[in-house]
């Protein structure tokens, strides 16, 4: 099956080239990184983990977003996505493989990587974060290939691949539940340190991985004779529009909590990551644009993809899912982690700023996913419409 | 009353989860021990047994000899080869000042006696009897020692940083860059390599290990020691009543850095 990824348009080439082009890139500043040491990036005493731990952190949730096509189809019968469950399952794959190859990116001896397995440790979160994401990356292969071979072989999958696929799904709420938990469970973190952030990391996976779907599928549909049917696209708006709901709701709780109570501890990284925190006089606001943003943008995203579904608009519709994902974007893949480094410990406030080549990295790991999902996908999509025309 | 096999898989059920309950991995979890007040969950207890080696830092006696905390902070850093990058983004410390006000930042208020606001104080590794670093490190390159000591193993360390996001003390430090390289003008980052402790690789994290190197050989460490003149800081067994550190805690009135978090630190302080 594999050789269908090797015969694509000029366009299919250009955008690969452009993919290579980016992970060479990515590839010299790592190079950089490994010869100088992680002091190369941005991240410091205070805040010691950066952009590729919370790229990471988002990923895990694109990861477990498939769940919300591969979850209607196989539990409940939901036949409209029998053509697009294959992208959820191939998406996950790819956001997987970004997730391990950012935590590599952020381990200071990447050559003892393995020293996690060699003397394993159940009571860190991080050993079970590399369990369930390994295990999650496995499944999918196994259930996602296998599936599409017997779909070329113009058969019935095997029905051993029956109770992976169940296996999967609950896998799935587990990925992203252990990563909540990696944070949730420290108890100098007050930002952090909260029962509802597994929750609400579920909610906006549940929103992000479908809009980021609904994004590359409109962008096929335009570009293949691959149809993913107006009812799957209705379908996929209610969900990610009911889990961006949720995850808003979820960030009220949040802020109902901090500010009612008025406990210092659980208001000032709010404050400091949406409205500024003041200290001796100096005010430290560096991501107050992008996280009052990231409400707007969603609310308005919210309201356009309901909008565009009643036009049936295909424009608008990707719009507002590109919308979504960046709102969830920001608050998770930046805020989340960088806030909860401020203040530290000791009440004093250190911002962060990534530096390029840590910039660079990060581009090159989400071209790398860009790259695995397009090589995928094109492999399913050719598979697909061979059978059908 | 009849008991059917229907009340004896109940039974079996409840069995199995209360074993699973009492297994050795969730008591893991509820290591320390109990609060000022005695609480603690209906059928734990935890013996005060075996060694735990302890400190209490007298502020005031550092308040009254000036540039002794420096000499403290000198001799710790220059016996355990903890490079200076000469800027705080890349610091590396093991035992290093803050203001009072910062050091017990949830446990003061804003209106201390003007003598406490800004006063600096040692802090350090706390080396929490309920350590949350030793949780989180998915390597076991963190460990805590049957002395008490949160000690690490920096060939092992791979420089995830768990660890400095779960330490509530801001007491751990990562090798962002080459400790045992040079800077731009060649000088080197170590001003002169101690043979007797290993100097750390660039990627690892470090931190103060209450100087277990030199309690292996019956040697105080070495802060205690620059200090001892002074009766500015105790060390000793805190599970021992004779000990030093259990006389000066009997004595005075002592507190730990954040209390409510559960850690239940090691280092006391006499304010």
């Amino acid at each position: 099956m594999i050789e269908k990824a090797l015969h694509g348009s000029k366009g299919y080439w250009t955008w690969i080239a452009c993919l290579l082009a980016v992970i060479a890139i990515g590839g010299a500043f790592y190079v950089q990184q490994w010869n100088y040491g992680l002091g190369i990036t941005g991240m410091s005493r205070d805040v010691s983990w950066g952009i590729y731990i919370s790229q990471f952190t988002f990923l895990v949730g694109v990861a477990a977003g498939g769940l919300m096509l591969v979850l209607p189809y196989y539990l409940h019968n939901y036949k409209e996505f029998g053509r697009i469950t294959i992208l959820g399952e191939f998406m996950a794959i790819a956001a997987v493989i970004m997730c391990l190859m950012f935590i590599i990116a952020d381990l200071g001896q990447p050559m003892r990587a393995l020293n996690v397995l060699l003397y394993p440790t159940p009571q860190s979160m991080l050993f079970w974060d590399m369990v369930v994401l390994n295990g999650y990356l496995a499944l999918n292969l196994i259930c996602g290939w296998a599936i599409l071979h017997s779909e070329y072989k113009g058969v019935k999958y095997a029905n051993w691949v029956k109770p992976l696929i169940y296996l999967s799904i609950t896998w799935a709420i587990s990925i992203h539940t252990v990563t909540a938990f990696l944070y949730a469970g420290l108890p100098g973190r007050d930002y952090w340190l909260t029962a509802i952030l597994a929750p609400r990391f579920l909610a906006s996976a549940f929103a992000a991985g479908p809009a980021l779907l609904l994004i590359i599928a409109l962008i096929i549909e335009r570009n293949t004779l691959f149809k993913v049917g107006q009812v799957a696209k209705d379908k996929l708006v209610t969900i990610i529009t009911y889990a961006a709901i949720i995850n808003f709701f979820f960030l009220a709780c949040e802020f109902f909590s901090a500010y009612y109570s008025q406990y210092p501890s659980k208001m000032y990284t709010k404050d400091y990551l949406f409205f500024g925190l003041m200290q001796d006089g100096n005010i430290f606001n560096n991501l107050v644009p992008y996280m009052q943003a990231s409400v707007v943008i969603g609310i308005i995203g919210i309201a356009m993809i309901l909008f565009a579904r009643s036009r049936k608009s295909d424009i608008l519709l990707g719009v507002s899912a590109g919308l979504i994902f960046l709102s969830l974007w920001i608050d998770k893949g930046l805020g989340m982690v960088l806030g909860g480094f401020v203040p530290n410990p000791l009440g004093q406030v250190t911002e962060y700023y990534p530096s390029i080549q840590e910039v660079g990295i990060t581009a090159a790991v989400w071209a790398t996913g860009f790259l695995i999902v397009t090589i995928l996908y094109k492999v399913a999509i050719s598979v697909k419409l061979e059978k059908e025309l | 009353m009849k008991k059917d096999r229907r009340d004896f898989l109940k039974l079996a059920g409840c069995a199995a989860v209360a074993g699973v309950g009492s297994s050795t991995a969730f008591r893991s979890l509820l290591s320390g021990e109990a609060e000022a007040a005695g609480l603690k969950r209906a059928g734990t207890s935890k013996a005060m047994e075996g060694t735990r080696l302890a400190m209490v830092i007298d502020i005031k006696k550092f308040h009254q000899h000036r540039g002794l905390a420096e000499r403290c902070i000198r001799v710790c850093h220059s016996i355990h080869n903890v490079p200076d990058f000469g800027n705080p983004k890349d610091e590396i410390k093991w035992l290093w000042t803050e203001n009072f006000e910062n050091t017990f930042i949830k446990d003061t208020h804003r209106h201390q006696t003007q003598s406490l606001h800004g006063m600096p104080v040692l802090t350090l590794c706390n080396h929490c009897d309920n350590p949350p670093c030793v949780r989180a490190c998915p390597t076991k390159a963190t460990f805590k020692k049957d002395d008490g000591v949160v000690a690490m193993d920096y060939h092992r360390c791979i420089g995830c940083r768990f660890c400095m996001a779960a330490c509530p003390y801001g007491a751990r430090s990562f090798n962002w860059r080459d400790p045992r390289g040079t800077d731009e003008h060649g000088n080197p980052f170590i001003d002169e390599l101690n043979p007797e402790y290993p100097a750390r690789g660039i990627g690892v994290v470090e931190k103060c290990n209450f100087c277990t190197e030199r309690l292996a050989v019956g040697q105080l460490p070495a802060c205690v020691e620059e200090a001892t003149d002074y009766e500015a800081m105790f060390f000793g067994d805190l599970n021992d009543p004779d000990s030093e550190v259990s006389r000066v805690l009997r004595e005075e009135f002592t507190i730990v850095r954040r209390a409510s978090l559960g850690t239940y630190p090691s280092v006391f302080y006499i304010i």
